[in-house]
């Protein structure tokens, strides 16, 4: 594990202290009525909105020294925008970093839920592009409020009938709309909807930050979480025909990856660190040597020379 | 046709809806003033006038979109007469939703043009909180059969009809939920005549058969013979005469009446 070193230059955090005061404040909000969207005083961050920003406020206003953080993208620890997040608050602050879900009390991510079940006491920080699940049936944000302060949600199954209408099921496999604490419907934000039912009763603090639209919302532990669905089309998640390439796991979401130019192709974890910690436990894929021949496993702590 | 009328406002005695002395104004323009009538279950009330008299303000008056600068809309809901405008929006909105239906002059405002037709329909039923796809679909299919579209255009988009078929589209998503009371703002306008015609054969059927109460506001003389019940003429946002459709267009004592009615080419 790093021991990184706080850049006295910067507010610890970065943010200034009031800036992480009113954050807290729209956070409080948010655990206080699960899933509505409480609007906040998004700043300027050191990167473009639309790249996690309200993601990295929220967990700016929430962490302290003792903290461990951990930053994924896609599932992955590896990836740009999570190596780029991670340095940002190793600077900022100096917390100590980690890979291992277990290890972190704080988990920003983009996209994915880890794999390993979180525990009481661990915080997601989800980073949420479009906040509105009513946005694509109601352009006008004075409308969507009224909708959801009455909650008129029949508009949100016109979505579902279309997917079975054409294609026989519900097609959307991300951003999947859910019913927060039988009250709000929220979007997930990007994250597949495989991840769905692990946001039901979860034991850990889930936030969400959209930086660009300024909305913080938050599903407070234990709390009921339900993929909207018709009577006669339950909700069901993605599977696969076999299983991971690189750790054997049959329980995990997988991701394609292209391995040449002449249609070879293996469907790997998209949670790295799930990977790492089965192949360390002596699980092996059946691709397990092409991916190593390939030098697509063998990470270097540090993150430079990942192939 | 009228004798049953009567007969029928014996048996059921309330108004469903009752205007009292409605105006309302655009900062010093008139939109509409003391407009006073009732309408009862299962009656059609056409008002005719020419542009800018005020029918559509009205209309968006009394169907709980425009709040009134004056006067009141009693709405009989559950047995009890109430006034559109003292409830709570949300209530009101839902009584929108459920208890009556507005059929646009364009479909296109009535309608959702990137939802299959099916989809359009079937809305109002999800609103509701059905929440059996089975169940929406074949309602979905009963109506869109109704209105004369075929079953094999329930996935087709409402840009993929004719006009005719998307305002014959908008009247299925209007009457599936089953309303008390439409309101129709130019139902026939844009269409041509022989499709004006099956829209205005299928109104009157539908109507009937429904025994819903139904207010048309029109320019056309010739759709309010065709379909009301009563008629009232309005004139610079004020009523200048009222009575049954007949009377009123074969025997007008209003000046302005006189002059709409003689201004009709005769086919």
């Amino acid at each position: 594990m790093n021991t990184p070193h706080h850049d006295p230059d910067y507010n610890f955090g970065y943010l200034d202290e009031q800036t992480k005061r009113m954050v807290r404040r729209a956070l409080l909000k948010a655990i206080a009525i699960p899933g509505y969207q409480v609007p906040f005083g998004s700043r300027e961050m050191p990167l473009a909105r639309g790249w996690g920003t309200g993601g990295i406020q929220i967990t700016a206003a929430l962490i302290g020294p003792a903290d461990t953080l951990k930053v994924i993208d896609q599932g992955a620890d590896d990836t740009t925008n999570a190596v780029s997040i991670r340095r940002f608050f190793e600077r900022v602050s100096g917390v100590a970093t980690t890979e291992l879900t277990e290890d972190a009390t704080i988990i920003q991510t983009r996209h994915r839920i880890p794999e390993k079940p979180l525990e009481a006491g661990q915080i997601l920080v989800y980073q949420v592009p479009q906040p509105e699940p009513l946005r694509k049936l109601e352009p006008s944000e004075a409308e969507t409020r009224k909708m959801h302060a009455w909650a008129e949600y029949g508009g949100m199954y016109v979505r579902l009938y279309e997917d079975i209408a054409r294609y026989g099921h519900v097609a959307t496999t991300y951003s999947y709309p859910v019913l927060v604490n039988g009250r709000y419907v929220m979007s997930p934000t990007p994250i597949p909807k495989f991840d769905n039912p692990k946001m039901d009763d979860m034991p850990a603090l889930q936030l969400f930050g959209a930086g660009r639209e300024k909305r913080i919302y938050a599903i407070p532990p234990y709390t009921s979480v339900k993929s909207l669905d018709f009577e006669d089309h339950p909700f069901t998640v993605q599977s696969w025909t076999e299983p991971c390439a690189l750790c054997a796991a049959n329980d995990s979401y997988l991701d394609e990856v292209i391995t040449d130019d002449r249609g070879g192709r293996m469907f790997v974890c998209s949670d790295s660190s799930y990977c790492e910690d089965r192949r360390a436990k002596g699980h092996v894929g059946k691709e397990l040597a092409t991916a190593e021949a390939l030098a697509y496993v063998g990470h270097v702590e540090g993150g430079s020379d990942v192939a | 046709m009228s004798l049953e009328r009567v007969h029928d406002m014996n048996a059921e005695p309330d108004p469903i809806l009752i205007a009292q002395k409605l105006t309302k104004l655009y900062g010093d323009r008139i939109g509409c003033r003391d407009v006073s009538f009732s309408l009862w279950p299962g009656e059609v009330l056409g008002v005719v006038g020419e542009s800018g008299s005020g029918k559509s303000t009205l209309l968006r008056c009394l169907a709980g979109i425009d709040r009134p600068t004056g006067g009141e809309v009693m709405f009989r809901h559950a047995d009890k007469p109430i006034s559109l405008f003292d409830i709570p929006e949300p209530t009101r909105r839902k009584l929108m939703r459920t208890e009556w239906g507005i059929v646009h002059q364009n479909p296109r405002d009535g309608l959702r043009m990137d939802v299959s037709a099916g989809g359009n329909v079937g809305e109002r039923l999800m609103d509701r909180g059905d929440r059996h796809y089975g169940k929406i679909r074949a309602a979905a299919i009963d109506w869109l059969t109704r209105v004369e579209i075929g079953e094999d255009r329930i996935d087709d988009r409402p840009r993929q009809f004719s006009g005719g078929m998307q305002q014959r589209l908008q009247i299925a998503r209007v009457l599936v939920p089953e309303p008390r009371l439409v309101f129709m703002d130019e139902p026939t306008g844009g269409l041509d005549v022989s499709v004006q015609a099956r829209l205005l054969d299928l109104l009157r059927v539908l109507v009937r058969d429904l025994g819903i109460a139904a207010v048309i506001v029109t320019h056309d003389l010739a759709v309010a013979r065709l379909l009301t019940d009563r008629l009232m003429v309005m004139k610079d946002g004020a009523v200048v005469e009222e009575g049954l459709t007949d009377q009123v267009l074969d025997d007008p004592q209003h000046a302005y009446t006189q002059l709409l009615t003689s201004a009709v080419l005769a086919a």
